[in-house]
């Protein structure tokens, strides 16, 4: 694994080796099911779960339908408060901007909250290439960095390593990036939080630029909100002299008023907690207080060619909360790098193929990286129908459509290699319509029962290297009907 | 009241005892049911993969063949989950491409209400929990996602079990969780569903059970499959052939056991 999302391959492939690797699927059983279960549990505490669901979704729904007079807003709140706004297009011009606005200040280091936009925007490596050395605080995301690893999940980025793992991590690279891991340093968890603690506590001290991403952005008061867990990220938000934040532009909410519903769904969605334990918020800039300069990067990145999409816009009400990773059945057997971006599991298989499309063949393999089984859309705390998106866009892959990218209406082409599938979708169709053909097909194969081998050759390993095909009975039911009842009415 | 059976494709074409099964058991109960053989495929497999457009034919096909009833019954909570959630879908969409989206609409809207999934027909409709079945043996039971998530079956299934006589019902661990079939899913994410569903044999093996039961024989066909290939005792069975056998069967197989060992293993 080396820090980029760049040439992985598609997901059954990638998915083919992590469900060997005992150790990941040990680990990310273990914690998905704990954190599951927590989950369920602080949810079951309020009466009112359903209904502060549909608020949610509601808010943003709403938000959504009316994204450019709130963005407008926002940037006017944001302004007349002191910060200054920016406006980028898609990752790279949201890099460059963050690159300009650090190498501005004359400064060579910044300190990070954790943030999900910069992920996906990869900004690490860009500020990387331009020069600039970029510290993650969150203590996962440390793990994670140091470890030269990429995240695999939302909210714990670093749920496949475990804890003998990660202090050999900490031995063997905390000392290339700052203070090195304690002597004896052992696996107790209390002794690697202390060791992070002491590694990190130099980068807060010392550092003049912090950047962060945000949950919310609170549109008629331009006040930006972040939700953390271990108070990194208030030390970035607070200590350096400028503080850049790359937003999703679909993180805005209208009012101040419509956080009381997010901030009671979000905590007991991801953490399960009843209330979040660190949440800052900052509106501009104050004197005195906080970073002198405040800069606000607005992110598009393909939201809104997702936006213009009726069925798939849902997934823009996405709060982050990784709910949906925690249940998965896929996610938990496959691990978080087989989606190959920043966003894996059942949300980054909606995201993913609309924010990058779906020309890459890792990027087309995701909308099929799920069983339909709807334990996503159960625990999503803004009610996003994951099934339902994930059909839309395997319907974009086999039959493509009209999409919008980068705000141009265009006609997808149906992607290659489904030409096999496609052929025999249409053949099962027309028997399926035509009852005396598919009468024949049944006929046909109970005919030759006996000669159907147990092991297929070819397409049909993929059922038959684990599993054991039916035998075909001797009859169909409507054979047997056909010849005990006699026929009710011909077609 | 005219009741149809809409047996489903795969059951049809490999699991036509269960089909017998839900006409034997309705039948018990007084209810008539027929069969239009107009009837083939409610277009899942192809709609869940992302074919839409083929669908649309079988949602015609669906409305014509059933058109005379005023009670469709399936065997299948999938197949019950498709009628209902996809088919006024389906319309929505032609329409919103410009379409045949009122012929669709109007199609989907009278196929969705006599849509029933063969154990909600019985407890919400017939009103019944005891159907007099008698099943000598420990089965347990996995609720399908579905059945459990789409249709919302709740304990529907389980009340109808702890009612048949001579049957003891073991508690499946981690019952809720998905057994890796999904459809296409199974053979486009073979690695994924073949983990998924090791885990889930794995769980039905440690119940002990001699039988695990589902409402969908989709589902079971992978349980099934993975169960066999395992070398494990326990049997896949579907819900309506359980529901459907009494002690006049279990009589007989007792007097013809070689006949009723053959007949088990024609089943699956």
């Amino acid at each position: 694994m080396s820090g980029t999302y760049l040439g992985m391959p598609a997901f059954p492939a990638a998915a083919a080796s992590s469900t060997q690797d005992a150790r990941l699927r040990g680990n990310l059983r273990h914690a998905t099911h704990t954190i599951r279960d927590k989950r369920a549990r602080a949810v079951a505490e309020l009466d009112d779960w359903a209904r502060l669901r549909a608020a949610g979704a509601a808010v943003k729904d709403r938000t959504l339908r009316h994204l450019d007079h709130y963005l407008e807003q926002l940037e006017e709140s944001v302004t007349a408060a002191g910060g200054q706004v920016h406006w980028a297009a898609d990752a790279a011009e949201a890099n460059a901007l963050v690159a300009r606005l650090v190498r501005e200040t004359g400064e060579r280091e910044v300190v990070k909250v954790k943030s999900m936009a910069t992920q996906e925007t990869e900004l690490n490596r860009a500020l990387a290439e331009a020069g600039i050395s970029a510290y993650e605080t969150d203590l996962a995301e440390l793990i994670v960095q140091l470890g030269d690893d990429l995240p695999s999940h939302i909210l714990v980025p670093a749920i496949h390593r475990n804890r003998g793992e990660i202090r050999d991590i900490f031995r063997e690279q905390m000392a290339r990036w700052g203070r090195p891991a304690p002597e004896n340093l052992s696996d107790a968890p209390a002794e690697l939080a202390e060791a992070a603690r002491l590694h990190l506590r130099e980068k807060f001290l010392t550092a003049k630029v912090g950047v962060s991403g945000a949950n919310f952005m609170v549109a008629d008061t331009g006040t930006l909100v972040v939700v953390e867990s271990e108070g990194n990220g208030r030390m970035c938000l607070t200590l350096p002299e400028t503080l850049i934040s790359v937003v999703g532009i679909e993180k805005v909410v209208p009012t101040w008023q419509d956080l009381e519903i997010f901030l009671q769904l979000l905590p007991r969605s991801s953490t399960a907690e009843r209330m979040n334990p660190y949440t800052s918020t900052w509106t501009g800039t104050t004197d005195g207080d906080g970073p002198r300069t405040f800069h606000l990067v607005l992110l598009d990145n393909g939201r809104t060619d997702t936006l213009a999409d009726t069925v798939g816009r849902q997934a823009l009400r996405c709060i982050r909360c990784s709910a949906c990773l925690n249940v998965c059945p896929v996610y938990e057997r496959a691990g978080g790098h087989a989606y190959g971006s920043a966003y894996p599991g059942p949300i980054g298989a909606i995201l993913t193929p609309q924010l990058r499309g779906t020309a890459s063949e890792l990027d087309a393999s995701l909308p099929y990286a799920s069983s339909l089984c709807g334990a996503c859309y159960e625990v999503c705390p803004v009610a996003i129908d994951i099934p339902e998106v994930l059909v839309h866009l395997r319907e974009r892959v086999v039959q493509g459509g009209r999409v919008t990218r980068r705000g141009v209406k265009t006609v997808l082409k149906p992607a290659k290699g489904h030409a096999a599938e496609r052929a025999a979708m249409r053949a099962a169709g027309f028997a399926f319509d035509h009852p005396g053909v598919l009468r024949t097909g049944q006929r046909l194969a109970a005919r030759t029962r006996r000669l159907h081998p147990r092991r297929l050759p070819g397409p049909g390993r993929a059922w038959t290297d684990t599993r054991d095909l039916p035998p075909v009975p001797a009859e169909s039911f409507r054979d047997w009907w056909r010849r005990t009842r006699g026929e009710e009415r011909t077609t | 009241m005219r009741v149809a059976l809409f047996v489903t494709c795969i059951n049809d074409t490999l699991y036509p005892d269960t089909g017998r099964a839900v006409i034997t058991l309705l039948e018990r109960l007084g209810v008539e049911v027929g069969f239009p053989v107009e009837q083939s495929c409610c277009g899942q497999p192809q709609f869940n993969t992302g074919y839409r457009h083929l669908t649309e034919p079988l949602v015609h096909r669906f409305d014509r063949a059933f058109a005379d009833y005023d009670y469709v019954i399936t065997p299948s909570g999938s197949c019950a989950a498709m009628v209902r959630d996809n088919y006024p879908r389906i319309a929505a969409r032609a329409r919103d491409e410009g379409r045949a989206g009122r012929e669709l609409a109007r199609a989907a809207a009278s196929a969705v209400p006599k849509t029933y999934e063969l154990t909600e027909f019985l407890v919400d409709v017939l009103k019944v929990t005891d159907v007099g079945a008698y099943y000598p043996h420990t089965v347990t039971y996995h609720p399908t996602c579905h059945g459990l998530r789409m249709l919302g079956l709740g304990d529907r299934p389980r009340r109808l079990l702890e009612h048949v006589r001579g049957l003891e019902l073991r508690e499946l661990p981690g019952a809720e969780e998905c057994c890796g079939f999904g459809g296409t899913f199974a053979v486009k994410n073979p690695a994924v569903s073949a983990a998924m569903g090791a885990d889930k044999a794995r769980a039905v093996r440690e119940t002990g059970a001699e039988a695990v039961c589902t409402v969908d024989n989709s589902c079971l066909m992978h349980i099934g499959g993975t169960l066999r290939r395992q070398g494990a005792a326990a049997r896949p069975v579907h819900i309506a052939e359980i529901l459907a056998a009494t002690e006049a069967d279990a009589r007989e197989d007792a007097r013809e056991p070689a006949r009723a060992r053959a007949t088990e293993g024609s089943r699956r």
